[in-house]
This record gives structure tokens, C-alpha cells and sequence, in this order.
């Protein structure tokens, strides 16, 4: 139950720095905003490579597999899209 | 943990990357720079993950990867800027997918080699699952909504609340159950079972229910309430990357998680008070349904309307103008005429601004970036509170497609939208609404702005009007 304490420890503190600087973006930015955490939530990519890794049996790799292509769609779709956006707000 | 101290610290590394990414997006100076800074935490991360793990079949993993890369780059790249939210949603649905599909592996590869599992690990597949799951189902009925495929009204019928109510309890002690199977998995060799033969149909019951549920939890939320919906999933997606951290006593996963489930609510938070409702309205209140749009009488009272050229006059003539642009003006691609006229407006040294109401379009900041596409300088964007101090000295307010943000109605303490944030337009001295017909918008209620006596109606298609008042304003 340890581990388990500090695993949620990490996650209040790591919603409350989020909050913190997550408010401080302006409402002009909100969709690149929202593209753009889209693309961290992708980080599911990291528990998909690691039991996609360790799968010994075919429906593990299967679902872990599929998670991958999810979590990648994610990654790199969200990160490129965002930035395609960003580079269209300049000031004149 | 079992991950070496080297691959800790590079994850403690990407955390910091993550957040200091987020950080630049706080001005469109240094927002581009903050997302490339996120997307070298994400590299990082995974690179360090590849080299930490045992990886038994790099085939299957690069193949995946490749897969999902060419899917989401070729989506990101051709993807039209009006469809953003569509892809928003679509993204968010992948997220709370991939969540489902590492917890549902979790729980194949704990059941399938026998050890009992521990209660909180038991919990949080459990978790995982159900709100990746809801995720899933709920962003693509979002997507279908967005895109057309499934209508935007809200679908109700009777007894709806207390299905979902229902369902979701079921879901609960499915997985209750579920996880206290974990618990007992040691003792199912007793009885001559594999612990995946107990535990096997309780979880299809629960993957099945948590589907149903995403489903049922979206259909009755109206076509305009979409900004919360997919703010709202945006946070699920992240929660449930935080809770396979939790299943794989992975860091970096709850730290990245959690930053999006923060988001997520931050920008629901905001919808909901730039509507004056309560998130559980929206959820629940089926708002903006036929009925109410029929009951509305609309054109009963006169108005004054005029044409391309008339608009052309009072406009070119002004010393500063605000444009006002709504979700009208997204529907008819607009938006790059509209910048045409500005342009030529400045070009008579009008001053030209944008009011953006915070749920203009279908996703929050959605307008912003349509006329950022359209190049317009993002320093000419004001947000709500910031327009509405200058409306009192702007000569002319022209309303592109937008209704219920700028209805005086907000002010009375009886109507369906009162205390809903507006664009104080009527304390300008003239107002311009470009718009189809008098009919009413999302709120199915009447805009007594269009019958007041500082109210010009310009009646049409946007881009057609806009093409003609480019025209107009040229030869002013």
C-alpha cells in the first residue's frame, strides 16, 4: 500500500502544478491547448510499449498492439496538428 | 519500481519538459516552441521506455508504431481547421482507447499466469478500463455528433436518467467484483479453474457496460454543448493514462495523465460558466431540444434591413469597428472574406477588433484559430471581459453568424440564458448582424437586438454578403 500512496501523492500533486499553469493560458490558445494535451495524453503510449514488450501470449500482444497504434495516432497526430495551428497565430 | 535509476531520471526529466511546455503556451509568442518541448518529453520518454523494457517482439512494436504514426500524421497535415473539434474528439477517443486496451491487457497477462493479484492493482484495471472505456465510445459519439453522422439534437427518452444511473452502478459493482476476484485468484486453482475462467466474463460484462455507458452519457447533450463534452473527455482521456500509471507503477504515465485530466477541467470549468450552467446541465439537461425552438415565434415585430451597399457606408465610414464572429461564420467558411473587409477597413484607418465569445464555434478557442487560418493578428482578438469595455466607444459592431452570446435577454432574470456572459454589442452605436433570417439560435428563444433602433440587419448567406460587401467597401 506504500508504493500505492506515493503513486497518488505524485498524481494530486502533479493535477494541482497542471492546474497552475494550465490556467494561466489565454482563451485565444484554448484549441491548441486542447490539441496539445491530447497529444501528452498519448503518453499511454509508454504502458502500451511496455506490455506490448512483455507480451508472452498472443491476446496481450494483441490488445497492447492495438493500444500502441491508439496511443501513437495520438502522439503524433496531436503534436503535429498543434503545431500546424501555432505556426498560423503571428502578430502583425 | 524496477526501472533503473537512469531511466527514473529521464522521466523525471520529461516530466519537467511537459510542464514547462505547457507553461510557454501562456502567450502566442512562445506557444510553438512549448508544444515542440512536449513533443521532445514524449520522445524522451519513449525512448527511454524502449531501451528499459525487454522488448520480446520489436516487430510487432515498430509496426504498431509506424501504423499509428502514418494514421495521426496524415490526419494531423490534411485535417480542415473547421473540423478541429472533430479531430479533437476522434484524438480523445484514441487516448481513453489505448488507456483500455494496456488495462485490459494488464488483466489478461495478471489472470492468464495465475498470481493473485493485489487489491489496488485489482482497482485500478478495474478504473482504467471503465474510464478509458467511456472515453472511447462516448468521444466517437461526440465525433459523430460533430461531424453530422449522428444528430446533434439531443437524443432522450424516458426513464434515460435512471438507465444511466442504473448502468452505472451495475458498472461499479461489476468491477467491485471484479477487483475482489483479483484478491481471490489464488484460490481458483482450488476448484480445478483458472483464475481467467472466474474472472473472464465479469470483465467482458464490465468492458460491455462501460461502452454502453460512454454512449448513453453523450446522446441527450445538444450540438452547442459539445465545447464541455469534449473539454470533459479530454480530461477522461488523461485520467485514464493516470490510472494505467497506476496499474504499471509508472511515473511519468500518472505525472503526463494527470497534466491532461487538469486541462480537461480547467476548460470544462470555463464552458460552463461562459454559459452560466452547471456541468450537470449540460450533462443532463438536454438543452437546445426541437421543442423548444418551435415554440418560439420569431418576425412578428419590424426591423430595419438594409443591403451590401448600405452596410458598405457605415462601416467604411467609422472610426473603429468590432467584428463579432459565431459559429454562422465557421458553417459558411466566411471566415476569409470577413478578413477581406477588415483589411480594406484598415486600409481606410477604421480600427478593426475581434470580440470572441469563450463558446463561439465547437470547441473552446475554436474561433480564434479560424481567424488565425484566416491570418488575422492575434493581438486583434479580445476575450470577453476585454471587448466588452470597449464597446461604449466603438461606432460600429458587426455580427458574423452569432445569436445567443450577444442576446440582450441574458440580462433578464427570467430567461432560459439569464446570467449567461454576453457581448455587451447593444452599447455600441450601431450594430450589424449579418445573418441567415430572424431565426433563433442554439437557446431557442427570440434576440431583442434585432428589433432595436440601433440594429441594422443585413440578411444572407455569409460568404456571399461578405464577397459582396468586399465589393461595396472597395468602392465606398
Amino acid at each position: 500500500m506504500g508504493e500505492l500512496l506515493i503513486l497518488l501523492y505524485i498524481f494530486v500533486l502533479a493535477t494541482l502544478a497542471g492546474k497552475e499553469v494550465i490556467s494561466k493560458v489565454p482563451p485565444t490558445l484554448h484549441t491548441p491547448l486542447m490539441s496539445g494535451a491530447n497529444a501528452i495524453s498519448g503518453i499511454a503510449i509508454i504502458g502500451a510499449l511496455i506490455v506490448t514488450g512483455a507480451a508472452d501470449e498472443l491476446w496481450v500482444k494483441v490488445l497492447g498492439a492495438a493500444g500502441i497504434v491508439m496511443a501513437t495516432i495520438n502522439v503524433v497526430g496531436g503534436f503535429m496538428v498543434t503545431d500546424r495551428m501555432l505556426q498560423m497565430f503571428r502578430k502583425r | 519500481m524496477e526501472s533503473n535509476i537512469i531511466t527514473q531520471i529521464a522521466y523525471l526529466i520529461s516530466a519537467v519538459l511537459f510542464v514547462s511546455g505547457i507553461k510557454q503556451l501562456s502567450s502566442p509568442a512562445t506557444a510553438r516552441a512549448g508544444n515542440a518541448r512536449a513533443s521532445v518529453a514524449m520522445l524522451l520518454a519513449i525512448v527511454v521506455t524502449l531501451l528499459d523494457h525487454e522488448i520480446l517482439d520489436w516487430t510487432a512494436v515498430l509496426a504498431a508504431v509506424v501504423a499509428g504514426a502514418a494514421i495521426g500524421g496524415i490526419l494531423a497535415r490534411y485535417i480542415q481547421m473547421t473540423a478541429m473539434p472533430q479531430l479533437v474528439a476522434v484524438f480523445n477517443g484514441f487516448g481513453g482507447g489505448a488507456s483500455a486496451a494496456v488495462a485490459a491487457a494488464e488483466f489478461l497477462r495478471a489472470g492468464g499466469s495465475g498470481p493473485s493479484l493485489e487489491l489496488g492493482v485489482g482497482i485500478t484495471i478495474v478504473l482504467g478500463t471503465l474510464i478509458g472505456a467511456v472515453t472511447f465510445s462516448g468521444s466517437l459519439i461526440a465525433f459523430g455528433k460533430l461531424q453530422g453522422v449522428v444528430t446533434g439534437s439531443p437524443v432522450t427518452f424516458p426513464l434515460q436518467k435512471t438507465l444511466n444511473a442504473l448502468l452505472f452502478l451495475g458498472v461499479l459493482l461489476v468491477g467491485a467484483s471484479l477487483a475482489h476476484v483479483g484478491v481471490a485468484n489464488g484460490v481458483a486453482p482450488v476448484f480445478g479453474m483458472g483464475a481467467l475462467e472466474i474472472s473472464g466474463p465479469f470483465f467482458a460484462a464490465l468492458v460491455a457496460g462501460a461502452l454502453i455507458l460512454g454512449v448513453l452519457l453523450v446522446i441527450p447533450i445538444g450540438g452547442a454543448d459539445m465545447p464541455v463534452v469534449v473539454s470533459l473527455l479530454n480530461s477522461y482521456s488523461g485520467i485514464a493514462a493516470a490510472t494505467t500509471g497506476f496499474v504499471l507503477n509508472n511515473y511519468i504515465l500518472i505525472i503526463a495523465g494527470s497534466l491532461v485530466g487538469a486541462a480537461g477541467l480547467i476548460l470544462t470549468q470555463l464552458m460552463c460558466k461562459a454559459m452560466n450552467r452547471s456541468l450537470g446541465n449540460v450533462a443532463f439537461g438536454a438543452f437546445g431540444t426541437e421543442g423548444q425552438t418551435a415554440r418560439v415565434k420569431t418576425g412578428q415585430r419590424p426591423v430595419r434591413d438594409v443591403d451590401a451597399e448600405q452596410a458598405a457606408m457605415v462601416l467604411a465610414y467609422a472610426n473603429s469597428v468590432a467584428v463579432v464572429p459565431g459559429y454562422g461564420l465557421a458553417v459558411a467558411q466566411a471566415q476569409h472574406e470577413l478578413k477581406r473587409v477588415c483589411d480594406l477597413l484598415e486600409d481606410r484607418g477604421v480600427t478593426v477588433r475581434f470580440g470572441v465569445h469563450p463558446v463561439a464555434g465547437r470547441m473552446p478557442g475554436h474561433m480564434n484559430v479560424l481567424l488565425a487560418e484566416a491570418d488575422v493578428s492575434y493581438d486583434k482578438l479580445l476575450d470577453l471581459d476585454d471587448i466588452n469595455a470597449e464597446f461604449d466607444s466603438t461606432d460600429v459592431v458587426l455580427i458574423v453568424g452569432a445569436n445567443d452570446v450577444v442576446n440582450p435577454a441574458a440580462r433578464d432574470p427570467d430567461s432560459v440564458i439569464a446570467g449567461m456572459p454576453i457581448l455587451d454589442v447593444d452599447k455600441a452605436r450601431t450594430v450589424i448582424v449579418m445573418k441567415r433570417s430572424l431565426s433563433p439560435g442554439f437557446a431557442g428563444i427570440d434576440n431583442d437586438l434585432f428589433y432595436m433602433d440601433n440594429t441594422l440587419m443585413f440578411f444572407g448567406d455569409a460568404k456571399d454578403q461578405m464577397s459582396e460587401l468586399v465589393k461595396e467597401v472597395r468602392e465606398a
